[in-house]
């Protein structure tokens, strides 16, 4: 008869971005059970909503992720914009669309370096910082801030950039991306990385759309789901495709990441190439009185905006539910019947941004 | 508007008969919420497929009505249901994984709808 | 066998100089034109009227028209640029240097001469 331990993992972690807690019920080294233990940074940001002017309050929803900050800052202005019905410019729409790739991009950059921690490869983490910070002084340039860009406003974006200056933009993502590809290449190809990744963490296609995963988990399993797809701020003149995996293992979900690095440079050029000159804002006018439901992606999936508006100055209510609270139910699916020695591994792979989780 | 959204009202009692039929239509959970009308709860079940969006819309007239859970169909609501319990005081049955309040740790117990017993809305 | 597909990369990198600097001691950091860092007052040109302190997020700025005094608590500030945007003087701008560290909290104040 085995015996059965229990061992916490979390929330200090080397390996963990920001804390959470799972109990892992073990039987001789292998995974049995996991439960997991999440508010170590519920902020109430929820009720913030209620003391703070509905304009003011977008300060507050750039804050809610260190990163994926842009979109949340764009959701809540896009709520807010589609309850009162504001016509938002095309030059601020396509400016939208190039930070939100820039803030993609270098999401996954980070989430590539984690991953070469969590197996102990210690020089390509390093190597793969060092290119984003190639991004993150680009978005210096542009907007002000590395990590909280600061530029959303309700009604359209707060700065604008010259196109003399988003063509050297272009130019310079061209240069980076032979550097980026020398580096992903090592994902990609050696056999010591695919060693810890093939075959790793299997999550079938039914698995993953019953129980609500989204972004790359979702789409290394096979099911295509993007909400790019949907057509707001300028995408629909954009033509991409989302990129599918089929194999659902921690390479196919590493897979995707690296070939979506390519295809937001792809698309940062595309939106160069056909922005429009104009103004970059509408003035707002009233105060908003309906409801609407946002929903955008962000580099680690779906993130919905509930807003519901009565007229007055403050937002009656708005229900932020971002793409790591889906996913939490998929890692405890692959979790049973993994080695001990894996579960960083697997807990990296879904992207977890437990600040987003509990805002 | 970027795209349509259906708004369905339903009674608590139909609420396990309509989710089972969105599984059997191949719809996914996209998320549970709640919000403080000045009379009452108002739940709101969110479905999607193929950028198809609806919602279930159920009215409480008081936090202590029986709900019945939905994570025997779905088994990710659970994480949804127990936010509600500690937000809002929501009496849920039967859910997957049961934290009986402890989700998160608040100063406040059910920040969103506080149980004062003169409450004059 | 592909193994040690880093060889080249770390081989590079043996022989290039440093992708970091040692600061204090060796480069200094790279501002751009662009950088929000600390709020920065012309106070003579300053009309008191308090819409900043309004518009501020974080009630950072403090305004006392009688006494001609504007003041701003250094650590509360996020330099978001709400109040350079709303100034109907122009009197408020953006340095690109951040807060400097402090040992104590206090408010720097700014006094109008008569």
């Amino acid at each position: 008869m085995t015996k059965r331990t229990i061992i916490p993992f979390g929330p200090q972690h080397p390996v963990l971005p920001e804390p959470i807690h799972l109990d892992l019920v073990l039987e001789d080294e292998k995974v049995v059970e996991a439960i997991p233990s999440v508010g170590f940074i519920h902020r109430g940001l929820e009720k913030l909503v209620e003391k703070k002017d509905f304009q003011d309050y977008v300060y507050v929803a750039e804050r809610i992720c260190g990163i994926c900050s842009f979109i949340h800052g764009m959701t809540y202005c896009i709520a807010v914009e589609e309850i009162m019905k504001l016509e938002v410019p095309q030059r601020a729409q396509y400016l939208r669309v190039i930070w939100s790739e820039l803030s993609r991009i270098h999401s996954h950059l980070l989430w590539l370096g984690l991953m070469a921690d969590s197996f102990g490869f210690e020089s390509l983490f390093m190597h793969t910082w060092k290119l984003r910070e190639g991004i993150l002084d680009i978005i210096e340039e542009t907007t002000g801030g590395r990590v909280i860009f600061g530029s959303s406003k309700v009604g359209g974006v707060r700065k604008d950039v010259s196109d003399e200056k988003l063509k050297l933009i272009v130019e310079k993502l061209k240069k980076y991306e032979k550097e980026i590809k020398e580096i992903t290449d090592v994902f990609v190809h050696d056999a010591s990385v695919k060693h810890r990744l093939v075959g790793v963490g299997i999550l079938s296609k039914n698995d993953a759309y019953e129980l609500g995963a989204v972004g790359p988990t979702a789409r290394g399993s096979g099911v295509s789901q993007d909400m790019r797809k949907l057509g707001y701020a300028a995408y629909k003149n954009i033509n991409f495709e989302p990129i599918i995996e089929t194999s659902g293992d921690c390479y196919a979900r590493c897979m995707v990441r690296i070939r979506e690095l390519f295809q937001s440079i792809d698309m940062i050029s595309q939106a160069v190439d056909k922005i429009e000159t104009g103004p970059i804002e509408v003035k707002v006018t009233g105060t908003p009185n309906g409801e609407f439901f946002a929903r955008t992606e962000q580099p680690r999936g779906e993130v919905i905006y509930y807003a519901l508006a009565d007229g007055g100055k403050f937002l009656k209510r708005l229900r932020v539910r971002t793409p790591t609270f889906s996913n939490i139910p998929a890692l405890l699916k692959i979790l049973p019947g993994s080695e001990l020695a894996d579960v960083p591994v697997l807990i990296l792979t879904i992207d977890p941004c437990i600040s987003c989780t509990e805002r | 508007m970027i795209e349509e959204q259906k708004i369905i009202n339903i009674e608590v009692g139909q609420l396990q008969d309509k989710v089972k039929g969105c599984f059997e239509q191949g719809y996914r959970l996209v998320q549970i919420s709640c919000t403080k009308l000045s009379q009452g709860l108002e739940l709101n079940y969110s479905f999607d497929k193929n950028f198809e969006f609806i919602n279930l819309r159920v009215f409480l007239s008081s936090a202590d009505t029986e709900v019945l859970s939905v994570s025997n169909i779905y088994w990710n609501a659970f994480l949804y249901e127990n936010e509600l319990h500690d937000l809002f005081g929501i009496n849920i049955k039967n859910i997957a994984i049961d934290y009986k309040g402890n989700f998160y740790r608040t100063s406040v117990k059910w920040p969103f709808n506080p149980p004062t017993e003169a409450k004059n809305d | 066998m592909p193994f040690f597909r880093m060889t080249k990369t770390i081989l590079k990198s043996l022989f290039k100089k440093p992708a970091t600097v040692k600061y204090p001691f060796g480069g200094a950091r790279v501002y751009h034109k662009n950088t929000r860092g600390k709020v920065l007052i012309e106070v003579q040109n300053c009309i008191f009227c308090g819409i900043c302190q309004r518009k501020c997020p974080t009630a950072a700025i403090m305004v006392a028209k009688t006494d001609k005094k504007w003041s701003i608590n250094r650590l509360r500030c996020i330099s978001c640029g709400a109040c350079v945007d709303v100034c109907p003087k122009k009197c408020l701008k953006l340095d690109t240097q951040y807060t400097p560290a402090q040992t104590e909290k206090n408010k720097e104040d700014f006094k109008q001469n008569a």
